[in-house]
């Protein structure tokens, strides 16, 4: 791996890992399709350096084949559960017309708690 | 080569496929599920039956040498497995079409539901890391599509959680399975065990524990266990019968296999500790629960504790004593969610307090969700207390008091919550008071539901008469699994 590789999967799961920490869905998706990518392109620089075409019938010092097919599965399926993702922000968009990722219900339960100790077990 | 290994997966493969052209018949996509699903469950059986007979079965995909094949491998415990997962997937696929909720009304229920057999079928066999993952992530997308198919407020709420956080886990299992290729230059499970080996102690650490971490978070153990109770009370019943019974059990089997075959004897204490707070934490949060759901939603952590200290006490007793106890859990926790299901179909709710004087009505639905409930929290004469003999035994053994101590205190903190849930939804006067022509009984009214749940409560008490058998196949898989050179050679000409 050379440095240039290496500082940019840093620099972008650097930032990935920044977007993904927001409240709003969207930028969670743009964070994690960020972060997928420094992990492609980890995967890329986990074999050799670069050389001939590995194909039957050519000489010389080969590329690694493998990492290359396994970069390929990986973004297939990184871009089918991105876009999934997407589909599911639009749903929370259209169902309260905001993509913040909400509290999940103990959270919520304790919160009220706290405020009311009274009535916080009535969830 | 075994032809049958691909089929497993190809079976319930083209099934999804049928199914999504056949998208305007509902009878047709149930019949097409149902065959698949019984076709799944019989390959298994007889994958198990010839496993056992002749020893391990690898089929190298395309016919290449089995060092650079993508192999499909199943041993023992891989086929034990396998069976199990393939005759719940079958039972709750049966309940589901008896339930006929929107959920399986659903065009993309069934093409989704079979992918999960597919995907959990395909994360058993795998004998490639890389290939580990693609099950994976086809598993985890399939339960990605049944969380939220009605895409209502609460599963969207539930499913981005669970969908973020198995995304980020997939990223950490992808690093881990690169930086392992690039350290390693192979990703066969065969060949990794002798070239992980060589590595120096803390680049194996390193590996082991992006892996750990990558597993852990699928099979929710501390403290990466936020997500399940969160997201698993959010699906429709059969839905997540299916993901307490199984998903987290194949976090569970990965993390067997990379703990004995990949890293032998690596991160034990951390693990015993982790294993313990899971058991701990778990049930705590359960004991503060006051839904249905949500308590047996808790209880699925604390017990994956258990299985997780069998695996950090390793050694052949403490395995097949993990393995048996994953035989004994799948179906008593799908088997709570599936009575769990009936209750909510019957009253419309499974908080406790909504729903009350539930024996006075049925007695049978009582006794269908005691038996279960025993067996979890580990009362003789039912399997969990078996499994939780063995795993204790061994812990003894191995001279881990403060471990065994909290198992067992774990255990009756279990029972605690399991009588929360007896005494608010079963015990006292029923609520509303029924009128004279509801007495019928509820098990009468969905026999489909009630026939399946009773088969897999009986299946549950099976296991445990049938445990001195079934306990000596779990020893002969774990001799499989601890030998670390036995995988190798099977696979290896």
């Amino acid at each position: 791996m050379s440095w240039e590789q290496a500082l940019l999967i840093g620099v972008l799961a650097g930032s990935g890992t920044y977007l993904v920490m927001h409240r709003t869905l969207t930028r969670i998706i743009l964070g994690l399709g960020v972060l997928g990518n420094a992990v492609n392109l980890l995967i890329l620089a986990s074999g050799d350096g670069p050389g001939v075409t590995p194909i039957i019938g050519q000489e010389g010092d080969f590329t690694d084949p493998v990492p290359q097919a396994l970069v390929l599965t990986a973004i297939v399926i990184g871009f089918g559960v991105i876009s999934f993702l997407l589909a599911m922000a639009y749903r929370a968009w259209t169902i309260d017309g905001n993509d913040e990722v909400e509290d999940d219900i103990a959270d919520r339960r304790i919160a009220r708690h706290e405020q009311s100790p009274d009535e916080g077990d009535a969830t | 080569m075994s032809a049958l290994l691909p089929l497993v997966i190809a079976v319930p493969l083209m099934g999804a496929g049928l199914s999504l052209l056949a998208i305007r018949s509902r009878a047709a996509q149930r019949a097409i599920s149902v065959v698949c699903a019984t076709a799944t469950t019989a390959m298994s059986l007889s994958i198990l039956i010839g496993v056992d007979r002749n020893g391990t079965e690898v089929a190298a995909i395309g016919d290449w040498p089995a060092e650079i094949a993508i192999n499909l491998v199943a041993d023992r415990f891989a086929a034990l497995m396998l069976t199990i997962s393939s005759t719940m997937l079958l039972a709750v696929l049966l309940y589901a079409l008896g339930q006929r909720t929107d959920d399986e009304r659903s065009r993309w229920y069934h093409p989704a539901y079979l992918v999960l057999i597919a995907g959990v079928s395909g994360a058993f066999l795998a004998g490639d890391l890389f290939n580990l993952f693609v099950w994976f992530e086809v598993l985890l997308i399939a339960s990605y599509v049944l969380l939220t198919l009605e895409g209502n407020d609460g599963q969207i709420r539930a499913g981005t959680t669970y969908v973020v956080l198995n995304v980020i886990e997939s990223f950490i299992l992808v690093t881990g399975v690169a930086l392992i290729f690039a350290a390693t230059g192979t990703l066969n499970m065969a060949v990794l065990p002798e070239r992980l080996a060589a590595l120096p102690d803390g680049i194996r650490l390193g590996l082991n524990l992006l892996l750990l971490i990558a597993f852990g978070l699928k099979a929710a153990v501390f403290p990466l266990f936020s997500w399940l109770p969160d997201s698993y009370p959010a699906a429709p019943s059969p839905v997540s019968a299916v993901f307490a019974g199984l998903l987290t059990k194949v976090g569970v089997y990965a993390i067997i296999r990379t703990q004995t075959l990949l890293f032998p004897d690596t991160n034990r204490e951390l693990l015993l500790v982790v294993a313990g707070l899971t058991m701990v934490i778990g049930v705590l949060g359960a004991i503060a629960q006051s839904d249905m759901k949500r308590i047996l939603s808790f209880h699925i952590i604390s017990q994956i504790g258990y299985m997780i200290m069998g695996v950090a006490l390793g050694g052949v007793a403490a395995i097949s004593a993990t393995i048996f106890y994953m035989l004994h859990h799948i179906p008593v926790k799908t088997s709570l969610f599936l009575v769990e299901g009936i209750v909510e179909r019957e009253t419309g709710s499974s908080t406790l307090g909504r729903v009350s004087g539930l024996a006075r009505r049925s007695g049978p639905l009582a006794a269908l969700f005691l038996i279960p409930a025993f067996s979890l929290a580990g009362l003789p004469p039912f399997s969990g207390f078996l499994g939780k003999t063995a795993v204790v035994t061994e812990g003894l053994e191995q001279r881990s008091w403060w471990i065994v101590g909290a198992a067992l205190a774990v255990s009756l903190m279990t029972l605690v919550s399991m009588l929360k849930i007896w005494g608010g939804a079963f015990w006292g006067a029923p609520d509303p008071m029924p009128s004279n022509g509801e007495h019928a009984g509820i098990l009468r009214k969905h026999p489909l539901m009630s026939g399946v749940t009773t088969a897999v409560v009986t299946l549950t008490l099976l296991i445990a008469v049938f445990a001195g058998p079934l306990y000596r196949f779990c020893e002969r898989a774990a001799i499989d699994v601890t030998d670390s050179s036995a995988y190798p050679t099977a696979v290896l000409p």
